[in-house]
């Protein structure tokens, strides 16, 4: 019946990858979505210019945390360059699935802790509305 | 200047067996309700953020602005002075419908929200000072606390918070130590839109009072779900929205007792509010008028006023019945029907209204309401603008569902149904 909830969405929400903290971060950055309570702390651990390492916690929905999984999975061993040219609508590819407007903060939230981040290593200023 | 009608305010006494509300009869005056949503028959169970409008309210409006349409207080002619009379005719209906003896006492604003700031910038700023405390709940909503935040931080005034119990009641015996700190203003909540839990007014009044404290009570979640009396309760402001009892968005309340009012200095000032103006001063309007500056929303309020006459007719007390029924029914229905499920806030129906918050532990809220769309039943996801009190009780968020005279059984099976496949799909 349902096009959001498809098993490899469901399957990132209940075992998702990258979950957890990096012993050598980086940096990190804790971002929430104040309409729905969420929360995610991500971090990276960049080495010669490369994410080594990422990982996140928090809790969300199944479409926020598998946002989170997948994105991490994506950007896990790239150059920093490489992951600032990533752009909002490749999450939304990666997740393959059709959010509608009262979900986009959510599919989001983990893709915003990522600029927060490459702003801190000063890869990618930081936009004024990165969603 | 206009007056108002006044007509004595009728005092019912109703017989202690009353028959129940018949919703499935209430349901046919509220057209939107006959619609599918997903294939399901829609079954809308978030009443405590807007509640639907019966017919009667959408045909005042609708005949407003076919009929009436015209400022208010201002035109010589047949329009506008319809206009006005219905406009101020409202405010006798709110009056009753709250008990008020004084339509002057009734202060129209936009919703609960705006009442409240308009005491927060007009008494509060005139009597709250220095050193001075307030004395809020864990359990507000973000209207009856923002503003105070404000307040506070303008004056350097303390704000001090009576908690609340696991179960979602206040600790009274900490209130009672709060009053020690002889509080210039209380405000709380007559009913929390989050847990429903209805708070002893009255007792908590009498109380303030005697610890020499002004009180205000927000009653968005009151007064559509149960009697409410306002002189009963003695509270010095009350505030609730129309768009929750049944009227139009843009409708809202302020009372307060009239000589608190006519020494408020105004909220807002400009049209209609005064009644003489210099170039380097004015004089006010009487009250209300002097708190209702600019072209208000009248279509709005005249709408209020037939959703008042809708709920008196409906009766009060049978509409708490029903809700009560309708709780104490959720309760017993769910955990049953719905393995696993958290229930927040007192289990007695006899001290909760029509709100049930819930979470089914593996699923986020928000995937929860998602899921619950694809059969028609709409709740709330969220913290339901009360962020301290989901902090206080450790939940990042809830799904809420809350009810009103429309609102039947079959709904909550409807729910229940809902939150099994919710359970299926998320392997819960």
């Amino acid at each position: 019946m349902d096009d959001l909830y498809r098993d490899y969405i469901l399957e990132h929400y209940r075992r998702p990858h990258n979950f957890g903290v990096l012993e050598t971060p980086t940096a990190t950055y804790e971002g929430s979505n104040p309409l729905c309570g969420d929360r995610i702390t991500m971090q990276l651990d960049v080495e010669d210019g490369v994410v080594r390492e990422v990982g996140f916690t928090g809790r969300g929905c199944a479409i926020s945390q598998a946002s989170a999984s997948l994105l991490t999975d994506e950007i896990k061993g790239k150059p920093l360059a490489d992951v600032s040219s990533f752009a909002a609508t490749d999450v939304l590819d990666l997740l393959g699935i059709e959010i509608s407007p009262a979900r986009l903060k959510c599919a989001m939230l983990s893709f915003d802790a990522l600029q927060h981040l490459l702003d801190e290593l000063g890869a990618k200023p930081l936009a004024n509305d990165p969603a | 200047m206009t007056t108002i009608e006044e007509r004595p305010v009728a005092t019912e006494t109703e017989a202690p067996a009353r028959a129940p509300l018949d919703a499935a009869a209430i349901r046919a005056d509220f057209p939107i309700l006959d619609q599918s949503v997903n294939g399901h028959r829609l079954v809308y169970l978030d009443s405590a953020a807007t509640s639907q409008k019966p017919r009667a309210v959408i045909d005042a409006l609708d005949a407003y602005y076919r009929q009436d349409n015209a400022n208010v207080h201002r035109g010589i002619y047949a329009l506008s002075e319809r206009a006005t009379a219905g406009y101020e005719g409202a405010r006798v209906k709110v009056a009753k419908l709250l008990n008020v003896n004084d339509p002057h006492e009734i202060i129209w604003t936009r919703n609960a929200t705006e009442s409240i700031n308009l005491v927060a910038y007009s008494w509060g700023r005139k009597h709250i000072s220095r050193g001075d405390v307030i004395v809020l709940t864990e359990m507000e909503h973000h209207a009856n606390l923002v503003p105070w935040q404000l307040l506070a931080q303008e004056k350097d005034a303390d704000l001090e918070f009576i908690p609340i119990t696991d179960d979602g009641v206040l600790r009274q015996d900490v209130f009672d130590v709060l009053l020690r700190l002889k509080p210039k203003l209380v405000a709380f909540t007559h009913v929390s839109n989050t847990l429903g839990t209805i708070n002893p007014v009255e007792d908590m009044t009498r109380r303030a009072h005697e610890a020499g404290a002004l009180v205000l009570i927000d009653g968005a979640q009151a007064v559509p779900h149960l009697p409410v009396d306002v002189q009963a309760i003695g509270a010095d402001f009350y505030a609730f929205s129309g768009h929750k009892a049944l009227g139009p968005t843009g409708s809202g309340v302020l009372w307060a007792r009239r000589e608190l009012l006519e020494a408020m200095p105004p909220f807002m000032g400009g049209g209609d509010m005064i009644r003489e103006v210099h170039l380097r001063r004015s004089d006010w309007n009487d009250i209300p008028w002097k708190f209702e500056a600019g072209t208000p929303d009248i279509a709005a309020q005249i709408g209020l006023g037939v959703a008042a006459d809708y709920l008196r007719d409906l009766g009060m007390d049978r509409l708490r019945d029903h809700e009560r029924d309708l709780v104490g029914y959720a309760l017993d229905v769910l955990p049953r029907e719905v393995p696993g499920i958290d229930l927040y806030g007192p289990m007695d129906p006899e001290i909760r209204g029509g709100v049930v918050p819930f979470n089914i532990p593996g699923v986020h809220p928000h995937d929860a309401a998602q899921v619950l769309d694809r059969f028609g039943v709409a709740v709330r996801a969220g913290h339901h603008c009360t962020m301290p009190l989901h902090e206080r009780l450790d939940l990042g968020a809830t799904a809420r569902a809350s009810f009103q005279c429309y609102t039947t059984r079959d709904d909550i099976d409807a729910l229940a149904n809902g939150l099994k496949e919710v359970q299926r799909l998320f392997g819960v």
